[in-house]
């Protein structure tokens, strides 16, 4: 155990990040993602073709050293709209996920400290969205996020994404509030909002973190289904679920048009999900006894 | 208790009916009917589309509340409305119904099943083999977007079937048409269209069911009871099978309410891509053709089949759970 | 006579850490073998490496053999043979002992279907004579009934039927009574000698509590990091103690029998982490006794006189009581007179109820919980008054009723001259500055993810005190921590280390009342003792007044002034501590008294026990008249059917008795007890 001089915390971060990298599912994961975001945004800049450009000599051609991963029907080459692709859906399913899960978090936590009104309207309100068909409601929405509009398209998604969370951080909450710490804060003369925000939601955030990565995959999954019917993202921009849905339809006489991009997605949402499982573990205060 | 469930019951139509009217705002707002004519050769003259969209109540020049009123006072007495190119509504989905239903209840039963079994099975021996490659394949089949899994099935389907050198997989639509093969010709054929879905549909399940099952049971492995159960002598896979798997299904029972909206949004691509002509693919189909009455109609159901699901999730709690039944 | 069981150098590894080292020892038919030892000391992990249910990673060398046939090493098939019908255990922990989602019958039933060819209705039947031999009333329906629908003290029963179900030779008892009440503690030690003598079964009887052992045990075995350091008789162990440890075990006991305030001595330290145990003998760096010679290798157990044997090098100085040296805290003198002093704490008549739910999915009112119903007392500055009594008893939701600090449903809370009715916003901040609450779990009490600076600076902090760097390094000073301490978590620290942090918390911005909500017992003995002392030390140093809830009347007793005795919501007798504990006066307080096993083998066999039958009564539904009826042995058997009359129809309130010593009792009759 290190010591460290007094009036000085340490950080409680960098024991987590050491905790995290400590597990070779949290290095993997990790690595992934940093080459995959590497690739997304500085892929593009060593082709030779652009994900507007369309090669007039080359329609479905197959991987070949002019198109590294072939070309489409249209003559877009492969490689140049996968990163594309795959920079819009990572924005994407990282912005629905911070969105979702900072819902979650606050209204759970409002719902569970305070019983009585606050929490019976919280409730109720997620139920309504519960009850709502996510998938129903962004698709008729689909036509109002055109034309640069994704942002929208995002806070559409990070709204159906965190009733769930919030659902268990209420429960968590009420049975944190009956933690002798917190009630400790309150018999201190700590204001409840202050009680939240500095006792509450730090308490839950393992929680939060592993949800909020766990989110990203589930933003990008919802996100490529949505597109993949034609209701996310609209062209002439393109995400992994456009992507799919062009290359499904030529996957059986031209493989490359589908299994890049679809094996781009499943190593994205891969590696994110093995960071969120390792998180939690390092996370753990369970786990941080030797063993 | 009756008191209880009226108001639980009565709390569950306030939500229905507030999320199929926000539904229908949404739809009648957001889609055009309208714009279905543009495109008819020869066009037809506004009078006529006027007159045919007020028919439907789909005109939009109509107030929306006005049109809301009219859509609700038909639901109120049962009736969907008619579809945009005028049949009724409620025929339509019934039929579509009975199709969603033995998809969804299929996949539902072998995802759980095969879920509770598989994460029991890798909880006994945590670490072990087993444990290790479910854990591997649950993380890939969860990486996976429905819409991709299912392409993957076509193809690999598809490349079996070139293998066999016989249409074992039958990749679109519920049954073949103009089959004569008698009885067991057509159940053998409906079950050859069957396999992909229900594995496109029950492999996520599975997966989760596997990571839930896998980590209650492994919560319930270092309880007392089990060693209660050990210590009057029963070895430890009769301990674990009778004390700890029946008491660990007690969470993931609840979470199945959870799951359910998942299912039914995976059943909507599956039934789309395989070509199943369920709820799933008429929702996507109206989308579409701006059918702004089906597409209430079918979140009115969906809302209605969340909240069964989250019922029945109760009850099945309640079933599992002397602490909860007693009272 | 052969040992039935005969454990011989056992030694138990989870990876490199060994949390059992060479442990022996061996019980004859009929004989009871005691197991002390602290957590942590390996004495649970002992028991079940002996019944084979070690979870997976754990490695057991060495012999253990029941009627001579060596269990390590065998086959599952053989161990599964002889649990539950040579060899049977009882466990801790009776709300988690039973598998929640079946009939306690069935469960008892399956115990001995596993082992004897019977029917199924036969099983059930044996089921139900099993329950009724342990005492539990109207057995057949009970049976019928799920774990849950057992108070404790029931499944702790259900728990030994199901031990005892294949009459064995061998019973492990491990901590029976620990999470009982004193009360249902006495009733479930009955119920384990009725069953001993039934079966003629050898008891391994493993506990923290010198109590329990000390009536109850033949031989006694003290264990130490994973390792016995001092075995012998009974009575050689608790009169002529030849180890230092178990010497500073036996006095660091608060003990109800003893008056005028006898110190206690704690053990200093903490004990060590099997995973870095110190060279030589383990108890060294805590030894009062130790010499350089201690640490050059761990004594072997020296044969110390006939059947007793000690791990001290130094045993033959070694007396009882011996080890005392530390700094006796010194009680000022006197204060002025209670009368004239100032009422800091005034609780009248207070009553907290709530609803009682039934059912997770069907949720609904099913009656009222009269939790707290009709509460009065004071407590006036500088002095400690214990809140004892039994779980339910309604002693914790009185302190929080107070702590609230809101109009209570009924009745009257005044804090520091404020009644809590017409409490402002600013008065209540000023009031929750002047009272500060400690918890029971040290650990929980304190926010996991703030370090011990952050945590002592939050009342600072809360009221608007800038800058407490200076004042957190005070606190920690004053509380016995080291200022470097400031930066790590509570995690970071033992248990009696994390409750001085929360002492530290409620005393930082310098309270004149402190609640304390069972402050101790969460805490091993040896390490509670130095807590109780810091206590006192602090309330004399500072001039405090002490509101003390406890379950523990023995601490109780060593650290009030005045003490009040809760039954079921009311106040059952209330005093000055020594009048209460010197000779009771209500039924329930001599009961209460009489069932606290003492550390003492002569005075526990020849002690005569008031016995309560049953459980408590619901608060949901109390009896009419006196709340104690049910249970009361004085109207069980002393009075006549006109004074039954009384108790029946009229509830009676507190009287007093003495200057100081009041009973809620219309009989009330001064008897010595202890």
């Amino acid at each position: 155990m290190t010591l460290l001089t007094a009036h000085r915390a340490p950080s409680r971060l960098r024991v987590v990040a050491w905790r995290f990298f400590q597990s070779a599912q949290g290095r993997i994961g990790f690595a992934v993602l940093v080459l995959l975001f590497l690739l997304a945004f500085a892929g593009p800049g060593f082709s030779l073709w652009s994900y507007t450009d369309k090669d007039f000599t080359a329609f479905l051609s197959p991987p070949s050293a002019e198109h590294w991963f072939g070309t489409l029907q249209t003559g877009a080459d492969v490689y140049a709209v996968t990163l594309r692709g795959m920079r819009k859906s990572l924005i994407v399913g990282l912005l629905a996920a911070l969105v979702s899960t900072a819902l979650a978090a606050v209204v759970g936590a409002f719902a569970g400290y305070f019983p009585g009104w606050p929490d019976r309207v919280l409730t109720w309100g997620t139920d309504l969205l519960l009850v709502l068909p996510a998938f129903l409601v962004l698709a008729v929405m689909s036509p109002l996020f055109g034309a640069g509009q994704w942002v929208l398209f995002v806070i559409m998604l990070a709204l159906f994404l965190w009733m769930v969370t919030s659902k268990i951080v209420r429960g968590m909450t009420i049975s944190l509030k009956q933690r002798e710490f917190i009630q400790a804060a309150r018999f201190m003369g700590v204001s409840p909002v202050r009680i939240i925000f500095r006792h509450i939601i730090p308490n839950l955030s393992s929680l939060l973190i592993v949800d909020a990565t766990l989110n990203v995959s589930a933003a990008i999954l919802t996100e490529t289904s949505l597109s993949y019917f034609g209701f996310g993202i609209q062209p002439p921009d393109v995400s992994f679920g456009t992507l799919i849905a062009d290359g499904s339809r030529t996957a059986i006489y031209a493989p490359w048009t589908f299994w890049f991009v679809a094996g781009l997605l499943v190593i994205t949402v891969l590696a994110v999900n093995l960071i969120g499982d390792a998180l939690r573990d390092a996370f753990d205060p369970a786990s941080q006894r030797p063993r | 208790m009756a008191g209880f469930l009226a108001r639980r019951l009565l709390n569950y139509l306030v939500l229905v009916a507030v999320a199929a009217s926000l539904a229908y705002m949404l739809a009648a707002s957001a889609l055009d009917p309208r714009s279905n004519y543009a495109d008819r050769t020869p066009k037809p003259p506004p009078a006529v589309v006027d007159a045919q969209l007020t028919e439907l109540n789909l005109n939009d020049r109509t107030p929306l509340l006005q049109r809301y009123a009219t859509w609700a006072g038909g639901v109120v007495q049962g009736d969907f409305g008619r579809t945009v190119t005028g049949s009724p509504v409620n025929e339509d989905l019934k039929r579509r119904m009975g199709v969603t239903f033995r998809l969804v209840l299929l996949g539902l039963i072998c995802g759980s099943l095969l879920g509770v079994v598989v994460g029991a099975a890798a909880a006994v021996k945590q670490y072990g083999w087993f444990d290790r490659l479910s854990t591997g394949l649950s993380f890939l089949v969860l990486a996976m977007p429905v819409v991709v899994l299912a392409n993957v099935l076509i193809l690999l389907g598809t490349l079996a079937n070139e293998r066999l050198g016989h249409r074992l997989f039958l990749v679109s639509g519920e049954y073949s048409d103009g089959l004569d093969t008698g009885f067991w010709g057509s159940v053998g054929d409906r079950l050859r269209h069957l396999i992909l879905p229900t594995i496109s549909l029950s492999l996520g399940l599975i997966a989760i069911f596997s990571r839930y099952q896998r980590n209650t049971m492994l919560d319930v492995l270092g309880a007392d009871f089990v060693r209660t159960a050990m210590a009057k002598g029963l070895s430890r896979s009769q301990a674990l099978i009778h004390h700890a798997l029946r008491t660990a299904l007690i969470p993931v029972a609840t979470y199945f309410a959870f799951t359910f909206g998942a299912l039914l949004t995976g059943a909507t691509f599956t039934e789309k891509i395989f070509g199943w002509h369920g709820l799933g693919e008429q929702l996507i189909n109206s989308i579409f053709t701006n059918d702004v009455n089906t597409v209430a109609a079918i979140a009115c159901i969906a809302a209605i089949a969340v909240l069964c699901a989250s019922l029945a999730a109760d009850l099945l709690h309640a079933a599992l759970d002397p602490r909860v039944r007693a009272g | 006579m052969t040992p039935v069981l005969e454990v011989t150098d056992l030694n138990v590894s989870f990876g490199d850490v060994l949390a059992v080292r060479g442990v022996g020892y061996s019980v004859r038919q009929g004989e009871v073998l005691g197991i002390v030892g602290e957590s942590g000391s390996g004495k649970s992990v002992t028991s079940a490496a002996v019944m084979g249910l070690l979870p997976p990673g754990a490695k057991v060398t060495g012999s253990v053999r029941l009627h001579g046939r060596e269990l390590i090493g065998a086959r599952q098939r053989e161990l599964t043979a002889f649990r539950g019908k040579t060899m049977s255990m009882v466990f801790q922990d009776p709300l988690s002992a039973l598998t929640p989602v079946y009939r306690v019958g069935d469960q008892i039933a399956e115990a001995v279907r596993i082992h004897q060819k019977v029917t199924k209705e036969q099983a059930a039947v044996k089921a139900v004579e099993l329950l009724d031999l342990v005492g539990i009333p109207n057995p057949a329906e009970r049976a019928l009934a799920f774990p849950h629908e057992f108070s404790g003290g029931m499944r702790q029963r259900a728990v030994i039927a199901m031990a005892i179900a294949n009459d064995p030779d061998v019973i492990i008892c491990d901590e029976p009574t620990t999470a009982l009440d004193v009360t249902i503690q006495a009733q479930v030690l009955e119920v384990l000698k009725k069953a001993q003598r039934e079966t003629g079964a050898a008891i391994v009887m493993i506990t923290h509590d010198l109590g329990v052992v000390a009536g109850f045990a033949d031989r006694v075995l003290v264990m130490y990091a994973g390792r016995p350091v001092e075995v012998g008789d009974v009575d050689d162990i608790y009169y002529g103690p030849r180890m230092p440890y178990t010497v500073g075990l036996l006095s660091s006991i608060p003990r109800v029998d003893r008056d005028g305030r006898q110190p206690l001595v704690p053990i200093e330290g903490a004990p060590p982490s099997p995973a870095a145990l110190p060279p030589g003998c383990p108890f060294a760096p805590r030894c009062p006794m130790r010499v350089d010679a201690c640490d050059a290798a761990e004594p072997p157990l020296f044969d110390v006189g006939p059947a007793h044997r000690a791990a001290c090098i130094r045993w033959e100085e070694v007396r009882p009581r011996a080890a005392a040296r530390h700094a006796v805290p010194v009680h000022l003198g006197e204060l002025r007179p209670r009368q004239d002093r100032q009422v800091v704490l005034e609780v009248d008549g207070l009553v907290k109820q709530y609803p009682l739910l039934r059912g997770s999915v069907f949720k609904r009112r099913v009656g009222t919980v009269h939790a707290v119903a009709g509460v009065s007392f004071d407590v006036r500055e500088g002095e400690t008054l214990g809140l004892v009594g039994e779980s339910g008893c309604g002693k914790t939701t009185t302190l929080m009723e107070i702590l609230e600090l809101t109009e209570p449903q009924e009745g009257r809370i005044v804090v520091l001259g404020h009644d809590t009715a017409r409490l402002g916003g600013t008065d209540r901040m000023a009031i929750r500055r002047d009272m500060q609450v400690v918890f029971q779990d040290p650990l929980a009490s304190l926010d996991p993810r703030m370090t011990v600076y952050d945590i002592l600076a939050e009342p600072l902090r809360a009221h608007g005190r800038g800058n407490p760097g200076m004042r957190v390094a005070e606190l920690l000073d004053l509380v016995g921590l080291d200022a470097s301490h400031a930066a790590r978590y509570p995690q970071e620290f033992s248990g009696g280390q994390r409750q001085r942090i929360g002492i530290a918390r409620a005393l930082a911005l310098e309270p004149r009342l402190l609640a304390l909500d069972e402050p101790v017992s969460a805490l091993d003995v040896s390490i509670q003792a130095g807590v109780i002392n810091l206590l006192d030390a602090l309330k004399t140093e500072l001039g405090l007044s002490y509101l003390f809830v406890a379950h523990d009347l023995a601490v109780v007793r060593y650290i009030a002034d005045r003490v009040a005795v809760m039954y079921l919501g009311r106040i059952a007798e209330i005093g000055q501590v020594d009048a209460v504990y010197g000779a009771p006066a209500h039924p329930y307080t001599q009961a209460l008294l009489s069932a606290i096993p003492l550390p003492d083998p002569v005075r526990e066999r020849s002690r005569r026990r008031i016995l309560l039958e049953g459980d408590l009564p619901s608060p949901a539904d109390p009896p009419s008249g006196c709340r104690f009826r049910t249970r009361c042995p004085k109207f069980r058997a002393a009075l006549t059917d006109d004074e039954r009359a009384l108790c029946v129809t009229v509830e009676p309130s507190v009287r007093l008795l003495d200057r100081d010593q009041g009973a809620a009792c219309h009989y009330a009759e001064k008897l010595k007890v202890t």
